[in-house]
C-alpha cells in the first residue's frame, strides 16, 4: 500500500454555462520518500488534483468520483474534523506566490505559531519559537527573520518561510504546487537544493505540481503528465524525459529549449486543449496528433502499463509497438 | 555589419518612494535607484542580440529607455547613428514606426475596448498609412501569417474572447504591421503556456527572416537566449557584466555571475541534474547596492580589490568582454 | 403590474432565452426586467400622452372641483378642476425631460473633466479635484435650491441647477478610472506605436473609463427626479402652466387635512416609481455588467 493513493477521482467545477470536467479518472500513487512530479500545461486540472487531496476545493468544484487514500484512509469521505487533522499536520500545502499566501499583517513568528496552535491549542509557546527556529536553520534563514512581516522578506526568503510553515508539524507530504514561479533562476535553484536536502533529512514524500520541466527534471523520482484532466503517461523521470510514448509528452518535452543541447528547432504542438465542458468523445489530444488515427477519435485510451513502472493511454500501443518518433 | 543601434553610457535613476516619516526623519537626499547603471552596447542589423538577467538587473527598463517609453537620467542612444533624444518630432513619429516593442503580458498590453483588427491596424491609422480598405487588407494578410485564422472570425474578437498564445500574436502582429526593422521583445513568452512558448518562438524566427528584422531580446531564461540569440548581454543589478556571441557566453563564460547562472540554469533532462551547490545568497536591494563590483559579497572568487571599484571590462575577444578583474 | 413578458405569452426561443438569462443572473435579471418596463412605460407615457390622457392638462372643467377617484376622473380632481390622471401622464414629460437633460449635461461634463484631469494631472488637477470636492461635500439638495435661487425660474435654470450638483460624481468616477487605466500597460503599449495624446485619451482611456458611467447615469436620473421634485415642491421650479408632480404633491398638501388625499397620494406615487425604476434598472445593470467585465 502506498502512502498516498489516488483511486479513479473525478472533479467537477459547475458554472454558469456548463459543467467543466476538471479531473477524469485520474489515478496515481505516491510511495514513502519519493518526488512524484505532476506535469502540464494550464487548465490540464493539475492545481486542481493538488488542492482536491486535502479537500481543499473552492465551491463550486466538487469531487464527483472516486478515493483518495492516506495510508488506506480516505479522504474524500472523511468528517470535518479528522480533515482538519490531516490538513497541515500528515499532509502540507505550500502555493504559488508566498506573498498572497501569508498573511501580510501578521510577523512571521505568529504565523508559525498559528499553524501549530491549529493542531494543539495548548502547545507551548517558547517550545513552538523552538521549533519554528529548527526549521528556519533547515531552510538556511536567518533566526531573527521570525520577527519580521512578509514585506519585509525577499522572494525567496518567503517561499522558504512557507515551506517552514508547511514542514513545521513534521508531515509526511507535502504538496508543492508551482513553488518556484516567482523566484529567480538562481534563488530557484537554491529552492530545489533545499527541497532535495529535506526530503532526505525529514523523509518527506513531495508532490510537485508545476509546468516548469527543466525544474522537475531536478528532482523528480517519478512523474505523471496531465492534459485535459486526464493522466496521459506515468513513469520514471528519466523514461518520461527520453523514453516518452505518448505524442503528447513526447511535444511537451520536446519544445522546451535545452541550455545543454545545440537544438536546431523546437517542437511546436499547434491547436489547443479540447473544451472539458463538452469534451470530445474519444482521445483528448486526437484533434493535435500528428499520429493520430481513426479510432482514438471514437475510442477512449486507458491508461495501461507498457513498460515496467510506465503507462501511457494511447492507441498508438495497443500492439506493444515503438514510438513513431524513434523510426 | 551595420550598427543599427548604439547604446554609450545609458543610465536610469529612479527616485524611491518614501513614506512621511522616512523624509521626517530619515532626511537628506532621496535615495534612488540605480536601475540602470552606465551601460554601453551595439546592437547590429539582422542580429538577435540577448538582454539577460534575473530581477532587478535592469533589462525590461533597458527596452523601455532604448523606445523612448521613459527618458534616460544620463548617456546616449543613437540610431542609425543618430542620437534619438535629439529627435525632431518628424523623427520620432518615423523611429514609432521603425522600431517596436513587444511586451510580457500580451492580453494587458491590448485594450479591452478595442477589436483585434483594430488594435492591430491602429498604428496604421496614427500614421496615416493607408485608407480603410487598405488597412483591413493589410491587417488579414499579417494575421494570416501570424496564424490568426479564421481571419474574418477572430478580425471582430476582443482580447478577453481569446487565448493568451492568440493575444501575442495579436501583439506581434501589431508591432509588424508599420514594417519596423527592429523589435524589442521583454519576456515575450514568460506569460505563455509552455507548448505555446516553442509556437511563438518559431513564429519569431520566421518573421525574423521575412521581414529583416532584428531583435534585443529580454528574457531571465537563459536557455531560451541559447537558442534564439547571436549574441547575449548579461546584466546584474543595471550593469552589464559580460557580453559575447552565443558560443562564448554559453562555452566559455568568464564573469562569476555568468557561471553561477549558467549552472543554475534548470536543464529539463534527470540526466543532467545540478551537482554542484549554487552560488549563495540572493540579488542585494538595488537602492544600495554592494560597493564597486555589485557581485562581489556572492563571489566565489571575491578579492578585495572588488568591493573598491567598479571593474573594467576586460576584452576576452574582439567580441567577448567581461566586467571582472579576475583570470 | 403590466406583464409584457409573461412566461405564458411569449413563446419557442424568445421564453428559452429568458429563462437562461433568468438563470443566468438570477435576481438581478428580474430587477432589471422590472425597472427597465417601469421606465420604458413612463416614457411612452412621456412622448404619447395623448394615447392614454383623456383631458388636457390645463383644462379646468373636467368634472367638479376636489372629487375623489370615480369613473370619470379615475385619479380624482384638483381645486381647479382638473383631471389629475392627466396632470400625471403629462406630468411625465416635464420630470423626465429635466431629470434626463440634467443628467446629459452632468455626465458630459463630468466625464469630461474627469478624463482630462486624470490624464494631465499636476495643477490642473489639483484645482479642479478641489472644486468638485467643494461641490461633492455640500448637501445636494441644498446646493439645488441654492443654484435654483440663484438662476430663478424656468425649465432651462432648473435643470441646470440640478445638473451641477451631480458633476462631481462623474469626474471622481472618472477621473479615478483614467488615473489606474493611465498605468496599464496598453496605454504603454500605444504610445509605444506611436499614439498622441489625445489619441491616447479618446481611444485608450475614455473607452475603458465609461463602463460604469452608464451604471451611474440611470441612479443619477433617479436621483435627478427626486431633486426635481423637491424643487418643484418648495416653489423653485418650473412656471405654473407646465404640469409638474412636485408642485402638485405641494399644492395638494394644503388639502389634505380636509381629507383630499388623492391629489397628494398620485403625485407621490408616481415620483416614486420613476425612481423605482431607473434605481431597479441602475443597480441590476451594476450587477450585471461588472461580473461580465471582470469573466474572461
Amino acid at each position: 500500500m502506498a502512502l498516498l493513493e489516488i483511486d479513479n477521482l473525478s472533479i467537477d467545477y459547475p458554472i454558469n454555462i456548463g459543467t467543466v470536467q476538471a479531473v477524469r479518472d485520474v489515478s496515481l500513487y505516491l510511495e514513502r520518500g519519493e518526488v512524484l512530479g505532476l506535469v502540464g500545461e494550464s487548465g490540464c486540472g493539475k492545481s486542481t488534483l493538488g488542492l482536491s487531496i486535502l479537500n481543499l476545493l473552492r465551491p463550486p468544484g466538487k469531487i464527483v468520483g472516486g478515493e483518495i487514500r492516506f495510508k488506506g484512509k480516505d479522504i474524500v469521505s472523511m468528517k470535518r474534523q479528522a480533515l482538519m487533522s490531516l490538513r497541515g499536520k500528515d499532509i502540507a500545502m505550500v502555493f504559488q506566490n508566498p506573498l498572497t499566501s501569508l498573511n501580510p499583517l501578521i510577523r512571521i513568528d505568529r504565523q508559525f505559531l498559528e499553524t501549530i496552535r491549529q493542531h494543539d491549542p495548548q502547545f507551548n509557546k517558547e517550545k513552538a519559537l523552538k521549533q519554528a527556529e529548527n526549521i528556519l536553520d533547515a531552510l538556511g534563514v536567518e533566526k531573527k527573520r521570525l520577527y519580521d512581516y512578509p514585506h519585509q522578506l525577499s522572494g525567496g526568503m518567503r517561499q522558504r518561510i512557507m515551506i517552514g510553515i508547511g514542514l513545521i508539524m513534521n508531515p509526511e507530504i507535502i504538496i508543492a504546487d508551482e513553488p518556484t514561479t516567482s523566484l529567480d533562476v538562481i534563488v530557484e535553484a537554491g529552492f530545489i537544493d533545499l527541497l532535495n536536502r529535506l526530503r532526505k533529512e525529514f523523509e518527506l514524500s513531495i508532490i510537485l505540481i508545476t509546468h516548469n520541466l527543466g525544474m522537475v527534471a531536478e528532482i523528480a523520482d517519478r512523474m505523471a503528465v496531465m492534459y485535459a484532466g486526464r493522466i496521459v503517461e506515468t513513469g520514471s523521470a528519466d523514461q518520461i524525459y527520453h523514453n516518452q510514448f505518448h505524442p503528447y509528452t513526447y511535444g511537451l518535452i520536446n519544445c522546451v529549449p535545452n541550455i545543454n543541447l545545440d537544438q536546431e528547432e523546437l517542437i511546436t504542438m499547434p491547436g489547443n486543449p479540447p473544451d472539458l465542458v463538452d469534451p470530445p468523445k474519444g482521445c483528448p489530444f486526437s484533434d493535435r496528433c500528428p499520429h493520430v488515427m481513426d479510432r482514438c477519435r471514437n475510442e477512449l485510451p486507458m491508461l495501461t502499463e507498457r513498460r515496467a513502472g510506465q503507462s501511457v493511454a494511447c492507441w498508438l500501443y495497443e500492439e506493444n509497438g515503438e514510438p513513431p518518433w524513434k523510426n | 555589419m551595420e550598427e543599427l543601434i548604439r547604446i554609450d553610457h545609458l543610465s536610469k535613476e529612479f527616485p524611491v518612494y518614501r513614506s512621511l516619516l522616512d523624509v521626517l526623519f530619515a532626511g537628506g537626499k532621496n535615495p534612488m535607484v540605480h536601475a540602470v547603471d552606465d551601460i554601453s552596447f551595439s546592437i547590429h542589423k539582422g542580429e538577435v542580440l540577448g538582454l539577460a538577467g534575473e530581477s532587478g538587473s535592469g533589462k525590461s527598463t533597458t527596452g523601455r529607455l532604448i523606445l523612448r517609453l521613459i527618458e534616460a537620467t544620463s548617456g546616449k542612444i543613437e540610431y542609425r547613428g543618430k542620437d534619438m533624444q535629439e529627435f525632431s518630432r518628424h523623427e520620432m513619429e518615423v523611429m514609432r514606426e521603425k522600431i517596436q516593442i513587444v511586451f510580457q503580458d500580451p492580453t494587458s498590453s491590448l485594450s479591452p475596448r478595442m477589436s483585434v483588427g483594430e488594435a492591430i491596424g491602429h498604428p496604421l491609422k496614427i500614421h496615416g498609412i493607408a485608407d480603410k480598405e487598405e488597412r483591413k487588407q493589410r491587417v488579414s494578410k499579417l494575421m494570416e501569417r501570424v496564424g490568426l485564422s479564421p481571419v474574418d472570425f477572430l478580425y471582430r474578437k476582443y482580447p478577453h474572447q481569446i487565448s493568451g498564445g492568440q493575444s501575442q500574436r495579436v501583439v506581434l502582429a501589431r508591432a509588424l504591421v508599420t514594417n519596423p526593422e527592429f523589435i524589442v521583445a521583454d519576456e515575450p513568452i514568460a506569460m505563455a503556456d509552455v507548448s505555446v512558448r516553442a509556437m511563438i518562438l518559431e513564429l519569431m524566427r520566421e518573421l525574423k527572416q521575412e521581414f529583416s528584422l532584428t531583435y534585443l531580446f529580454i528574457t531571465h531564461d537563459l536557455a531560451t537566449a541559447k537558442y534564439l540569440c547571436d549574441r547575449v548581454a548579461i546584466m546584474y543589478l543595471g550593469r552589464i557584466v559580460e557580453i559575447g556571441t552565443r558560443d562564448e557566453i554559453f562555452g566559455r563564460p568568464h564573469h562569476p555571475y555568468t557561471q553561477a547562472l549558467l549552472k543554475a540554469v534548470p536543464v529539463p533532462d534527470p540526466a543532467a541534474r545540478r551537482t554542484e551547490e549554487v552560488v549563495r545568497g540572493e540579488i542585494p536591494s538595488a537602492i544600495e547596492p554592494p560597493a564597486g563590483c555589485h557581485f562581489h559579497p556572492r563571489c566565489p572568487y571575491a578579492k578585495a580589490i572588488c568591493s573598491e571599484a567598479r571593474p573594467p571590462f576586460k576584452e576576452i575577444s574582439s567580441t567577448h568582454r567581461s566586467a571582472c578583474v579576475l583570470d | 403590474m403590466r406583464a409584457k413578458f409573461s412566461p405564458a405569452s411569449a413563446i419557442g426561443r424568445p421564453f428559452k432565452l429568458l429563462i437562461d438569462a433568468n438563470r443566468k443572473y438570477g435576481l438581478e435579471w428580474w430587477l432589471l426586467v422590472i425597472g427597465t418596463l417601469i421606465v420604458l412605460f413612463i416614457i411612452f407615457l412621456a412622448f404619447f400622452p395623448q394615447t392614454l390622457a383623456p383631458y388636457d392638462p390645463l383644462d379646468q372643467d373636467t368634472g367638479p372641483q376636489l372629487s375623489p377617484p370615480s369613473r370619470e376622473n379615475l385619479m380624482g380632481t384638483d381645486n381647479l378642476q382638473r383631471d389629475i390622471f392627466s396632470r400625471m401622464i403629462y406630468g411625465s414629460r416635464t420630470i423626465l425631460g429635466v431629470a434626463f437633460s440634467a443628467a446629459i449635461i452632468s455626465s458630459l461634463a463630468g466625464v469630461t473633466l474627469g478624463l482630462l484631469s486624470g490624464f494631465l494631472g499636476g495643477v490642473i488637477d489639483r484645482i479642479l479635484s478641489l472644486i468638485m470636492d467643494s461641490i461633492y461635500s455640500f448637501p445636494g439638495l441644498i446646493l439645488a435650491i441654492a443654484f435654483a435661487a440663484m438662476l430663478g425660474p424656468g425649465v432651462f435654470n432648473i435643470t441646470l441647477a440640478v445638473a451641477v450638483i451631480y458633476i462631481p460624481t462623474y469626474f471622481r468616477l472618472v477621473r479615478g478610472q483614467t488615473l489606474s487605466i493611465k498605468e496599464e500597460l496598453y496605454v504603454e503599449a500605444a504610445r509605444a506605436i506611436g499614439a498622441k495624446r489625445w489619441t491616447i485619451i479618446g481611444r485608450y482611456i475614455f473607452p475603458n473609463a465609461i463602463a460604469t458611467v452608464v451604471v451611474i447615469f440611470s441612479l443619477n436620473i433617479a436621483d435627478a427626479i427626486m431633486t426635481e421634485a423637491a424643487l418643484s415642491y418648495i416653489g423653485l421650479g418650473l412656471p405654473a402652466g407646465i404640469p409638474d408632480w412636485g408642485m402638485d404633491l405641494s399644492m395638494g398638501k394644503k388639502f389634505l387635512p380636509s381629507g383630499t388625499w388623492w391629489m397628494v397620494t398620485f403625485p407621490g406615487l408616481m415620483i416614486m416609481i420613476l425612481a423605482l425604476g431607473f434605481t431597479l434598472l441602475g443597480e441590476a445593470l451594476a450587477e450585471i455588467l461588472n461580473p461580465r467585465l471582470l469573466e474572461r
